[in-house]
């Protein structure tokens, strides 16, 4: 960016607010002018080419698919390309480790094949796509691998920033084997031992060229050194915004097993009548669902368990019925609807119909008059993120599109799935992270309760009649 | 993070709303005495001790004023006890390094009396000021003496962060020492050559037994190393929410010279009527302002200026007249008055006179109904003062309530001080970090404007008359 020596005045154009974003911006006869700035922190300039090293079973896919889904969450569009993947489409079966030896000069042209059509993917994704960042899952061990790819991202424009994995500890490796080796595709037809004995092979081929990043060679390089699934960090020479935020997450993320219970408040008296938002306390029957709560903790005799609420009387009633310690977040409130605040579905059509059709049209990024849109949700709630992933066993007791939120980070929702994710009162989700995924278990308390949920309708149009629009607001009092 | 930790009673209590907070608590607020820390974040459950590691001008002091200015201003007690005033008391006239000289006797005797003092004022403020994070900033370059605190703090339960911080740059070293040793309470009587000499061989002293902390004999110890002002970091063991915030802090700031520069948007149209809140746009001497604002700019010569602004429509009218592109933050909107938006302070006394007395009593932890505190603020622009940490030169354009936060931990004052900061329309507040902390330049650009500045009234009771409440109300049309 040039000096600001160089402006010249310029006459303040006139501005517009942007219907569905509630987003001001310049406008020339009364439309929106094309505008450099942006909604949000621009997180990276040019595009960010993330790169994995290490051994086999180190964590490297797990971290990969762990942090791109972080990042698409927070709206950096990310995509991961696993090089094994590749090697899989090209080599249709996996005889043995064989393949992976150093001197296997077929497998060797195979695989740096593999590497470069899969750089060839991430050139399309980042310069022609519009992707931020790509994560490069690959060993990558040697030196001269890295080179390859840093002449490639230098000529593209990428930044390059390395996360590498070291671990020696054999149970720590072992695990990882059993977790999510044995049920990739290249060891459906073998059985556990054999997989066992075919895998620890193929980690030794990779082990006598393995070249680490290194403090002195490597110093003028971008990376984190990720030592003893997190015991240790060595970070060398961050960048920019991204980078950093890449190490905070990365430093924060672990790998014991945890379970994190997700559901809503109990049944409000809004709840019951309609109304959105607002601060009311529980119905009688949100009471009784508080009660069961209280009880189904009880029983899964969950160890450790911290309870999280919102500063909203609903969800803190509900956390005053279990009778534990909890945590009061302002962070967790509902979405706040604005001057639709306290309103029902009819209110709305009645006197914002416009707002109300602009909203089916664009549920993620639709801005509630003076009010926040499930976008700005995501980003108050990423610190909510970052603590749950450095927490172990947590109940989050929040609100239907607070709870949206959540879940689409856990189980990888794009924005456009993530506001109409089914999140019913009375329900309790208990996610428990497992391989590359997470387990979803629906637990349904068995107290009745309105139905919240207002799928989108056909006719979105702004010119639409009352009846199309309020077609699927949910039965209410 | 804002949150509240509420222990719960099995039967169901009502909830009752705390009238200053606004925070649900169970019963009639008599069990207020039960409620640990009101809304004050909960970082870590014991008092932690960050000890500082490192040589003489390695920026241990630095270090240890930037985070405690820091981890204060979002909520967590912290304090920092620097050895080398300890000693200054003890020895009241510094004569030269000899004092230092490892086989001095009688040095070092005074230096482990301060050590021991020090300690135990950390034990005091911890024990019976409610401190939580203490940072002890001496060298600390022994492992023997490192092993004396460590005893200390496991004795009482305290965890133990260590920041080291290494540095073999000479010209970093000599600059450190140009900057803040020089004028120390020590070289008062020094020419500055001779200063500079005199600490170099301080310097010498240390070196011969300085032991740093080592991946692996430390291996149980909770670190982080420092590498040349921050091009490398190593991470060791983080324990808690609180030390990985501190991390993440510490790999956020940086030492290259830049300023930041603080101002409102022009006068709008609602400041003319002395409304609070709302999204008006800039009346006539706001637009001029923001011309004048676009010279001062320019006239600046600013390298590579970023400008920042928020989502309301005076902020960015006020960017736009500078020509330049600029970074809309939804996070630097002005505070939320809730049910008292675009009202006049004379219409908040009329309708809400008990919420305008809870105002005048705490105006920094005071929430408006159906609004935010200052408090909540200043954790809303956390992510503001982290990207300002890691950027260069910025021109944050935002509003009064806004930017007397932004200020106050810039400026280190206190939550009493903070909501009462003057940030008067049309002035530019020009922050240039310097030594241990930040100088300010004012420049009032010179185009009339109302004031918005409404001081404290003499009563503050709930029983007070309405022209007692009025008394401080800046006039407005």
């Amino acid at each position: 960016m040039s000096s600001t020596e160089d402006i010249i005045m310029a006459i303040p154009r006139e501005l517009t607010q942007n219907p569905l974003r509630k987003i001001w911006m310049p406008c020339k006869n009364g439309l929106p002018e094309k505008h450099i700035s942006q909604k949000r922190v621009c997180m990276t300039n040019c595009p960010t080419l993330i790169v994995a090293v290490g051994l086999p079973a180190r964590g490297k896919t797990y971290i990969s698919k762990k942090l791109t889904r972080y990042l698409n969450w927070i709206g950096v569009p990310t995509k991961e390309f696993n090089v094994g993947q590749y090697r899989r489409e090209c080599v249709k079966i996996y005889k043995s480790f064989e393949f992976f030896r150093p001197d296997n000069e077929e497998g060797l042209k195979i695989r740096k094949q593999c590497a470069l059509a899969a750089l060839n993917d991430v050139r399309q994704y980042l310069s022609v796509e519009g992707g931020h960042v790509a994560v490069f899952d690959a060993t990558n061990t040697t030196r001269e691998r890295r080179v390859t790819i840093m002449r490639f991202a230098e000529q593209n424009g990428y930044k390059v920033f390395f996360v590498e994995s070291v671990c020696e500890d054999p149970k720590v490796i072992a695990e990882n084997i059993v977790q999510v080796k044995l049920g990739s595709p290249d060891y459906t037809d073998r059985n556990t031992e054999e997989a066992i004995q075919d895998f620890m092979k193929r980690i030794k081929c990779y082990e006598n060229s393995y070249q680490p990043l290194d403090e002195n060679l490597d110093r003028e390089l971008s990376y984190i050194k990720i030592m003893d699934v997190g015991q240790r960090y060595l970070v060398n020479r961050v960048l920019d915004h991204i980078q950093s935020r890449i190490v905070y997450y990365l430093m924060n993320i672990h790998i014991t097993p945890r379970s994190i219970y997700l559901c809503r408040h109990g049944e409000s008296d809004f709840n019951v009548r309609g109304h959105i938002g607002g601060d009311s306390g529980l119905s009688p029957r949100g009471k009784e669902f508080a009660q069961c709560l209280g009880r189904f903790i009880q029983d899964q005799n969950i160890k450790d368990l911290k309870v999280w609420t919102s500063q909203m009387k609903r969800t803190i009633q509900t956390a005053e019925a279990l009778g534990v310690p909890y945590e009061q977040w302002k962070t967790l409130n509902e979405i706040d609807a604005g001057v639709c605040e306290e309103m029902v579905y009819e209110e709305i059509q009645e006197h914002y119909p416009l707002e109300f059709a602009l909203r089916d049209q664009d549920k993620y990024r639709y801005r509630y008059p003076k009010g926040e849109s499930y976008e700005d949700l995501v980003q108050r709630l990423e610190p909510v993120i970052m603590e749950l992933e450095r927490q172990e066993n947590v109940l989050v007791i929040c609100h239907q599109a607070v709870m949206r939120c959540l879940l689409a980070y856990f189980l990888d929702k794009s924005a456009e799935e993530l506001p109409y994710l089914k999140c019913p009162l009375h329900t309790v989700l208990k996610l428990t992270p497992v391989a590359y995924g997470c387990k979803v278990e629906s637990i349904y308390l068995n107290v009745e309760a309105v139905n919240t949920h207002r799928d989108k309708p056909e006719n979105v149009d702004i010119s639409r009649l009352p009846e199309e629009a309020l077609l699927t607001v949910p039965p209410h009092y | 993070m804002t949150f509240c930790l509420l222990y719960a009673h099995s039967a169901q209590k009502e909830l009752t709303q705390t009238p200053l907070l606004k925070i649900w608590v169970p019963g009639m607020g008599s069990s207020l005495g039960q409620r640990r820390g009101s809304s004050r974040p909960q970082f870590t459950n014991c008092p932690t001790m960050i000890v500082m590691v490192g040589l003489p001008a390695r920026g241990k002091t630095y270090i240890s004023k930037k985070l405690t200015r820091y981890l204060n201003w979002i909520g967590v007690p912290t304090q920092v006890f620097n050895l080398g005033q300890y000693r200054r008391e003890v020895v009241e006239t510094y004569k030269n390094y000899e004092f230092f000289r490892p086989d001095n006797e009688e040095a070092l005797k005074i230096h482990r009396a301060c050590a021991s003092n020090a300690l135990k004022d950390i034990a005091n403020y911890f024990t019976k000021e409610q401190g939580q994070v203490a940072v002890f900033d001496a060298t600390n370059t022994t492992r023997e003496r490192r092993g004396v605190i460590i005893s200390f703090a496991k004795e009482r339960d305290y965890k133990v962060f260590f920041i080291e911080s290494v540095c073999d740059d000479p010209e970093i070293i000599e600059a450190n020492i140009m900057q803040v040793k020089l004028s120390s309470p020590d070289y008062e009587n020094y020419d500055k050559e001779a200063a500079l000499v005199d600490f170099l061989k301080r310097i010498d002293c240390y070196k011969m037994s300085y032991v740093p902390l080592d991946e692996e004999k430390d291996r149980h110890l909770s670190f982080i190393k420092i590498f040349n002002v921050g091009s490398r970091y190593l991470v060791n063991c983080v324990q808690d929410h609180i030390q990985s915030r501190i991390v993440y802090y510490l790999m956020n700031i940086h030492v290259t010279p830049r300023s930041i520069y603080l101002s409102r948007h022009g006068e709008s149209e609602l400041n003319l009527l002395g409304r609070i809140g709302g999204d008006s746009g800039l009346s006539s001497q706001g637009q001029k302002y923001a011309k004048a604002l676009a010279e001062f700019i320019r006239v600046q010569a600013i390298k590579n200026l970023k400008v920042w602004t928020s989502h309301m429509k005076r902020t960015i009218q006020t960017a736009e007249a500078l020509g330049v592109p600029y970074e809309q933050w939804k996070a630097l909107n002005e505070i939320d008055a809730g049910v008292c938006e675009e009202m006049m302070y004379e219409e908040i006394q009329a309708t809400h006179p008990e919420e305008f007395a809870l105002r005048d009593q705490d105006k920094y932890r005071y929430r408006y109904p159906k609004g935010e505190s200052y408090e909540d603020l200043v954790h809303r622009l956390e992510p503001v003062i982290m990207e300002l940490e890691r950027q260069e030169n910025v021109l944050v354009i935002c509003h009064q309530a806004v930017m007397r936060c932004l200020l106050a931990y810039f400026l280190d004052k206190s939550a009493d001080d903070l909501p009462h900061l003057k940030c008067p329309l049309h002035t530019v507040l020009k922050l240039t970090p310097l030594a241990y902390g930040c100088k300010v330049e004012s420049f009032y650009l010179n185009i009339q404007a109302v004031n918005t500045h409404r001081d404290r009234p003499t009563n503050v009771n709930i029983a007070r008359k309405t022209e007692e409440a009025l008394q401080t109300v800046p006039e407005h049309l």
